[in-house]
């Protein structure tokens, strides 16, 4: 430990004479280039950072040792010596079988746990013979309508020994029930299952825009998975509180970090109003954070987060418990970052966020594919992929000290900088009401719309350098082989789902649905009508439109 | 000086609408009349709006693989309504084998990823005949 405080800055320096008598002389001889010297987001960044960046550093209050109050050093005493972070590949494309397949590939190739992406009819609580479902059906991820799909999208995987994570957010308590069908099928006890469910609507509003029903309503389905959890599946993380979404959207680093956290405040909240103990539910939260280019910024945005997570749980909310207080977080290489152009240096720019990822201390990554700005991606896109983080974990050498960059003067200096920004977003967003009352204002949306607008600007400026986009140009390019989703399956889907509806017993479908409806329209809790309607073949399509029913949809100001 | 009117819309179930935001910002300040439409606009609406706002214009944003299914319905729809002069564009994830499907089925513009602003709206103010033009 007292080794570790050798990292604290010393208290003085001197840049103010270094300025003086070094670098004049020296801009003198050798100007330097014109910049603009920021990050991604558009922040000044100093020439030299020094102790006079981190004025009043105290190693206990702003760092603490590993494992300790606030965390920003990390949530693990041993960082990764302990245990690698999580690789986890988010797939799903075509039929529940296609992607069974690919996920069986990627735990054969070391993979070490599931990611599921669904079609956009399933992230919308369409089945596949709605009209708005027309040319989507299994083109972004895959599609499941009932039971049947999810039974075999996990046919000869054993829900009991791995850890899955579906990135579904309006239907999500639909999706979690039909998973938890068939761990029950399985015979794999609720009480062992372990993954997690993205179940965040607040982003959806803000950056990704999948939602059906209004803010409110839907907060009360995330706060029923919360308590049925704490009853029912206490390992299961109930919630991936997500900036990914908000920074592909267009917001700056600090924009990611402020709204994703001040969304987790606002979930914490209704959960506690909705009579929730904060240490019952809130160990279950987790994150999902973007790893962009800026790879300085990335990995301070991370280390605020745990830092402000941590106080902000025990100061605002009271939460006693450790595991309420270590922000425990997901994270995702930038997909907005990838170019379609000289795709292969792609490979490179994935590199590079993903070691930000680990050096701020990622409990699991994605890494995105070489070919994401073109298409789903091939299966040898996706092992490079892969192999990236393998190359990081194994050969790098990064991973065998805990936060190696904590006490540089620059990180500190902007890991201070984007916890007091992310402050002051708080303040703004608590002044309005609360992120709901602020999403219904569109403040949030306006922040991200302006800030994306304002990068696009600095790319056709050249004030921002794309490589092989707006600089450093191919004359002619060679097309790589990509993956394309043709019209066979939503045929196969849409037979599937005819015979779903004819095998079922439809008087059962047809009871539990209105039991659904009834739950909704009372305070009882959702997630066991839903249990019942996925038992009985019902599908996403029918459950959500049960809700839609009582609750209506929402349908946000169009404003540019 | 007659201003390019232009519908700029997100058709389909995807809401991932930062491209169709900031082109239809890109597009206003060059000096077009822009009207974006918002979510998940059906080609009838689409093609509605167009009717109705007298566009010179409709511009489709569609990364989700549905463009096969909008783009070839929206041109389709605006030659029922005699609105053949509408020039039609589309940004977003298409596969190469799908440009020459789309430009056969009267798809003007196809910008794909990383394409410059600037580009679109010289492509645009080259081809829209605004009205005043067209008699």
């Amino acid at each position: 430990m007292s080794g570790m405080k050798t990292a604290t800055p010393p208290t003085t320096s001197g840049r103010g004479r270094w300025e003086a008598r070094v670098l004049e002389p020296a801009l003198a001889k050798a100007p330097e280039r014109s910049g603009p010297f920021t990050t991604v987001s558009g922040r000044d960044v100093r020439r030299l950072y020094t102790a006079d960046d981190v004025p009043g550093f105290d190693y206990e209050t702003n760092l603490a040792d590993p494992g300790r109050f606030p965390y920003t050093r990390g949530i693990h005493e041993t960082g990764y010596r302990g245990k690698l972070w999580t690789m986890r590949q988010f797939a799903g494309f075509g039929t529940p079988e296609e992607t069974n397949a690919r996920y069986k590939e990627l735990l054969e190739a070391g993979g070490t746990g599931l990611s599921v992406a669904f079609d956009l009819p399933t992230l919308m609580g369409r089945d596949p013979d709605h009209p708005l479902s027309l040319g989507e059906v299994g083109k972004c991820g895959v599609s499941i309508s009932s039971l049947a799909d999810m039974e075999r999208l996990f046919d000869g995987i054993s829900l009991a020994d791995v850890t899955t994570s579906m990135t579904i957010n309006s239907p999500a308590s639909m999706i979690f029930a039909m998973y938890l069908v068939v761990a029950e099928k399985q015979g794999a006890d609720w009480g062992r299952l372990s993954g997690t469910i993205q179940n965040d609507i607040l982003k959806e509003f803000i950056a990704q825009k999948e939602y059906i029903y209004p803010p409110r309503p839907s907060m009360r389905l995330i706060t029923d998975v919360f308590a049925f959890c704490a009853d029912q599946v206490p390992r299961w993380n109930t919630i991936s509180v997500s900036g990914y979404h908000i920074r592909e959207a267009g917001a700056t680093a600090l924009q990611e970090l402020a709204f994703t956290l001040r969304d987790g405040i606002e979930y914490v909240q209704w959960g506690i109003d909705a009579g929730l103990d904060v240490d019952r539910f809130v160990p279950r939260i987790s994150f999902f954070f973007n790893a962009h280019n800026d790879f300085f910024e990335e990995i301070a945005k991370y280390r605020a987060a745990r830092r402000i997570w941590s106080e902000v749980m025990r100061d605002r909310f009271g939460a006693r418990d450790e595991r309420s207080l270590k922000l425990r977080f997901h994270t995702q290489t930038a997909g907005v970052s990838l170019t379609a152009q000289q795709p292969y240096n792609n490979v490179v720019r994935t590199a590079i966020q993903a070691l930000a990822a680990v050096l701020g201390g990622t409990q699991s990554l994605h890494t995105n594919s070489l070919d994401e700005a073109l298409a789903l991606p091939t299966k040898e896109a996706v092992t490079i992929a892969l192999r990236t983080q393998q190359v990081i974990a194994y050969e790098s050498g990064v991973t065998s000290s805990v936060d190696p960059l904590g006490g540089s003067y620059y990180v500190e200096s902007l890991t201070r900088d984007m916890r007091d920004g992310a402050y002051g977003y708080f303040e703004t967003i608590d002044r309005m009401g609360g992120m709901v009352a602020a999403i219904e204002h569109g403040y949030p949306q306006r922040e991200v719309a302006e800030s994306a607008y304002k990068f696009q600007q600095a790319v056709e400026k050249k004030d921002k350098v794309i490589v092989g986009v707006n600089d450093f140009v191919a004359d002619r390019e060679e097309p790589i082989p990509t993956l394309y989703i043709d019209e066979s399956v939503a045929e196969r889907q849409l037979a599937r789902l005819d015979r779903v509806r004819r095998d079922r017993d439809g008087g059962r479908v047809g009871r539990a649905l209105d039991q659904l409806r009834e739950t909704a329209a009372g305070t009882g809790n959702t997630m066991e009508p839903l249990l019942e309607c996925v038992r009985a073949y019902a599908t996403v399509g029918e459950m959500c439109d049960a809700l839609r029913d009582v609750w209506g949809e929402w349908e946000e100001e169009p404003v540019i | 000086m007659n201003k390019i009117r232009v519908i700029v819309a997100k058709p389909g179930l995807d809401g991932h609408d930062r491209g169709a935001k900031v082109i239809a910002r890109a597009l206003r300040d060059a000096g077009m009349e822009v009207i974006y439409t918002g979510l998940r606009q059906t080609p009838e609406q689409i093609v509605a709006a167009a009717l109705q706002e007298d566009a010179d214009v409709v511009g489709l944003s569609i990364l989700s693989g549905a463009h096969m299914h909008v783009c070839p319905r929206v041109v389709e729809l605006l030659r029922d309504k005699g609105l053949d002069h509408v020039l039609v564009v589309v940004g977003g994830i298409i596969p190469d084998v799908d440009i020459p499907k789309l430009r056969a089925a009267g798809v003007s513009g196809i910008f794909l990823p990383g394409s410059p602003m600037q580009e679109i709206i010289d492509f645009i103010k080259a081809n829209a005949q605004p009205r005043l033009e067209r008699v």
